[in-house]
């Protein structure tokens, strides 16, 4: 557990980045892992952080170490997508009972089934992750990968997060420490060019990467590492000859980017894919990091022309919903990077923003939403569903935007609502996703269903039906 | 009789099972006024949330102890406590139900004697509330006993152990976690159709039945009242669905002297003649009209559907309570279980199953045994395996995220079992292929669809 430890305070000394390394070391770690308050904690724990994170590398073989609920109650619940191998869908865990337990057969368990799943898969690599029973019992999952890692001939990283250690972001950042000790480096690539970055923090969701990846083929960038989204095993091992990076979700792999710029040289900026100007800005941003490493400076040209291209088609398809969508009232309940992206850009297209969420939010992502928004009473901290039900109705809210774990305050008020969270059935990334973004807004606050919904029952005496009348006016 | 084959394997590949804790939750998810409170990780209440939320497309009341690093060193009293408190003062509810997760549990911690404590010394505080523990952890059986586990503690922990008068006309119905919204709704109508007066533990109506409340609710409404299992001494007779009912269903009887009948499986003719004559017995009553048609309905729906079910080979998988239900019926309208998998193998249900052996095990298992049946049956995460094998899937059990309504869908007595009928035989038919007019390879046959 010592070096558990280490790695832990290690992930929360965040220097060098530029958006976190203002922050007194104590921030930080408040930043990152707020104490989780019994009767009240909501959210994922250090596993949960560690397993989405890297979950959706593609060709991966991902064994959860552990009694059944961690993975029994957990897996085929997120939509991230895969252009070729399906392995990561298949769920693999040692599923311990009281037995293995009690007899302590749990690590000799968990070799056998690295073996079994070798044998029967043919996987690229297997990621063993621990949780906290294997972890309370003194598994030590390093010493079990290392040796089937030998015996099999076969990459075996071992994952060490277990859920107590913290919360879902420690996780995250947990996950990309063991990509670093393991993974990154181990393989040099064959034929390494000048134009070849690293996207750190995008999964992929509904594909949506697959928007943007045409943009950067356009420009001849060639991503030789998402991670995790749609990756494969070799490209992460030989993501340390990269010319550049880009974090898009910053709080999961912003200390990986610092620390593969600290060892092997690759600069990296914080950027998101979501709205126009931001992902104009973070194609911007790619071609200057590369051409300050070497590549041909026309690429800085190249981009401007894209972009100018780029932004006059999307505008020009966002106007059929302008007229719709103007001064609508949107309340925002979602985390991280989309507190302040997302804002920037349903402001964009002229909706009004009445209050958005900063939890789990870096103070630089803060101090984003404040300059956007000009406004430092629509940010909110983490709410109770009873609040944030009174925050929708108070501020008139015509649509909430937030994750499949708040979705029924809206609904339950008969409010519209939709997913921009990892559920979601829509990819919102890009040019082309603002579209998307602003046709579904535009499909959930126009539905003919909600003048039906709230009509009152045939029964419901005239008196009832005029004071709520009022109080809702 | 089946014979029960454990699991060889070392790694479980794509579960079939949820949780313990999770049954248990679900089931304390039955109670008026009530919050589960998971003790452990805050992860484990995390995923256990998100499957309840996605089967049910409810908001869901679940808590977490949130166990730190610390806690899980030297125990998890302080944090018990002060999720307990904390809980009570911001939500007011009338039951609080723990289930223990596997942190705590191999840990070996008391947890029983440490809620014991904090009601002594918050008995103040705490007044209005109860406060019940389930043992669960997750190292050990699946919904089914954690659901069995939760209603057994609840009656050893509410009803009352004195003598009471017995109400001819009340009786308790302790359903397993297999059935339904609709199931339920249906149970109470057709005893109240008796007319017999029952409460049902848990009921799982109300809260997760999709209605709206007009403010928002950090606790369960609507489902049993804890005066109900107060005072479930004051009934005739106990009917308990399923096997792993007969738990709490003894309890009762050894609290209360309140005798019980155990009814397996509610589903196909038989069962429900059986179910309906005790019903009769009970209340001194002939079966009303509606009771009547529905049975001739079903009849009419087996001879329709009895011809889309005959000689199909079936492969299932499912907890074993609901295992031996379907494959009971299905057997019964002429099918064959090829394959019968399920989560645990102690229940005295799988001997019953007909099929050759029950095999313990995970949906790979299922897999490779499918591979030549009509049809699979078994909960939404058999849609991969479904779709490699080119088989048909008909979605039982939970969790079901992938489909809408699985609570609003009735599986027993004379209306539900027709719905079975109608819901299999229609995959069946959308399935059925005619002979090709060449002769093609078994793997492209399978891949046509």
């Amino acid at each position: 557990m010592a070096s558990l430890n280490a790695k832990i305070t290690d992930a929360f000394h965040e220097l060098a980045s530029e958006r976190s390394g203002s922050k007194d070391p104590r921030v930080r770690r408040r930043d990152c892992a707020k104490p989780m308050a019994p009767g009240t904690a909501v959210g994922g724990c250090a596993f949960d952080g560690a397993k989405v994170a890297l979950q959706p590398i593609t060709d991966v073989a991902h064994l959860i170490h552990g009694p059944l609920a961690c993975e029994g109650n957990s897996w085929d619940n997120r939509g991230a997508a895969s252009s070729g191998p399906t392995l990561w869908r298949t769920s693999f865990t040692t599923d311990l009972t009281e037995i293995d337990i009690v007899m302590g057969h749990s690590e000799q368990k968990l070799f056998k089934a690295i073996r079994e799943i070798k044998e029967g898969y043919a996987p690229a690599a297997i990621f063993v992750y621990s949780t906290c029973v294997t972890a309370m019992i003194g598994d030590d999952i390093e010493v079990v990968c290392k040796r089937a890692a030998d015996e099999f001939a076969l990459p075996v990283v071992p994952v060490n997060a277990p859920g107590f250690v913290g919360s879902k972001n420690l996780g995250n950042k947990l996950a990309g420490e063991a990509l670093l000790k393991h993974v990154i480096g181990t393989l040099e690539p064959d034929e390494p060019g000048l134009c070849d970055i690293n996207i750190l923090g995008e999964f992929n969701l509904s594909g949506e990467f697959w928007q943007v990846k045409p943009l950067l083929d356009k420009l001849g960038i060639r991503v030789r590492a998402c991670i995790p989204g749609d990756a494969r095993y070799l490209q992460i091992a030989s993501a340390h000859r990269s010319r550049a990076a880009m974090t898009v979700c910053s709080t999961a792999f912003v200390t990986l980017a610092r620390k593969m710029q600290e060892r092997w040289d690759i600069p990296f900026f914080e950027g998101s894919f979501y709205g126009i100007s931001g992902t104009s800005e973070a194609l911007r941003r790619i071609a200057d990091l590369l051409v300050r490493k070497g590549a041909d400076p026309s690429l800085l040209h190249r981009t401007e022309i894209l972009v100018a291209e780029e932004e006059a088609k999307v505008w020009k398809r966002l106007e059929a919903y302008r007229p719709r969508l103007e001064g609508k009232r949107v309340l925002l309940n979602t985390g991280g990077v989309k507190s302040w992206s997302v804002v920037h850009a349903l402001m964009e297209i002229g909706m009004e923003i009445v209050g958005t969420s900063v939890k789990k939010s870096t103070l630089e992502d803060r101090e984003r939403v404040k300059q956007t928004l000009k406004e430092e009473n629509l940010l909110f901290e983490s709410m109770s569903p009873r609040e944030l039900f009174s925050l929708l109705l108070e501020r008139k809210a015509d649509i909430m935007l937030s994750g499949g774990r708040t979705q029924y305050i809206a609904l339950k008020a008969k409010l519209p609502w939709l997913d921009i969270n990892q559920e979601r059935h829509h990819a919102y990334a890009g040019y082309e996703g603002m579209v998307q973004l602003a046709r579904q807004i535009d499909l959930a606050i126009h539905n003919p269903m909600w003048p039906q919904v709230r009509e009152p029952a045939p029964w419901e005496p005239a008196l009832v039906v005029a004071k709520r009348a009022k109080r809702e006016a | 009789m089946a014979r029960v084959v454990s699991q060889t394997k070392s790694a479980a590949v794509n579960p079939l099972k949820s949780s313990q804790p999770l049954g248990a939750a679900f089931a304390f998810l039955g109670i008026d006024g009530a919050i589960p409170l998971l003790h452990g990780s805050q992860g484990c209440t995390s995923f256990a949330l998100a499957l309840l939320v996605r089967h049910f497309n409810e908001a869901i009341p679940l808590q977490t102890t949130a166990m730190n690093e610390a806690a899980i060193i030297v125990g998890g009293a302080d944090r018990l406590e002060e999720a307990i408190l904390s809980l009570k003062a911001r939500t007011r509810p009338r039951l609080i139900g723990i289930c223990t997760t596997a942190s705590v549990e191999a840990r070996d911690e008391d947890v029983a004697g440490d809620v014991e404590n904090i009601k002594r010394r918050r008995a103040m505080e705490l007044m209005g509330t109860e406060v019940v523990v389930a043992n669960t952890p997750d190292f050990d059986g699946a919904i089914e006993e954690g659901w069995s586990k939760a209603v057994t503690a609840m009656i050893e922990a509410i009803a009352r152990p004195d003598k009471q008068y017995r109400n001819p006309r009340k009786i308790a119905i302790l359903p397993g976690w297999n059935l339904t919204v609709a199931d339920i709704e249906h149970l109470r109508e057709t005893a109240v159709s008796f007319g017999l007066d029952p409460v049902i533990l848990p009921d799982v109506s109300g809260s997760l039945d999709g209605s709206i409340p007009e403010e928002w609710m950090p606790i369960t409404y609507g489902g049993t009242k804890l005066k109900e299992i107060r005072d479930l001494g004051a009934t005739m007779q106990c009917i308990a669905i399923g096997e792993h009912m007969r738990r709490p269903a003894e309890a009762l009887q050894r609290l209360t002297g309140v005798p019980y009948v155990l009814f397996r499986s509610l589903t196909g003719l038989e069962n429900v003649d059986r179910f309906i004559r005790v019903l009769a017995a009970m209340s001194r009553k002939q079966s009303p009209l509606n009771v009547r048609r529905n049975r001739m309905q079903l009849q009419d729906a087996m001879l329709d559907g009895h011809s889309h079910m005959a000689g199909k080979k079936i492969a299932i998988a499912s907890e074993p309570d609901q295992l031996f239900q379907l494959s009971d019926f299905f057997t019964a309208m002429g099918a064959e279980i090829a394959a019968a998998v399920t989560t645990t193998g102690t229940s005295k249900a799988l001997e019953m199953v007909p099929a050759k052996t029950v095999k313990v095990g995970d949906l790979s298992d299922l897999e490779s045994l499918a591979a030549t049946a009509d049809l699979i049956v078994t909960h939404s995460h058999g849609r991969e395996a479904a779709r490699r094998l080119g088989v048909p899937l008909m979605r039982v059990g939970f969790p079901m995220f992938d489909r809408f309504g699985s609570q609003h869908k009735l599986t027993i007595l004379y209306r539900g079992s027709r719905e079975v009928i109608f819901d299999f035989a229609n995959i069946i038919q959308a399935n059925h292929h005619p002979p090709n007019p060449w002769p093609l390879d078994s793997t492209d046959r399978r891949g046509s669809q």
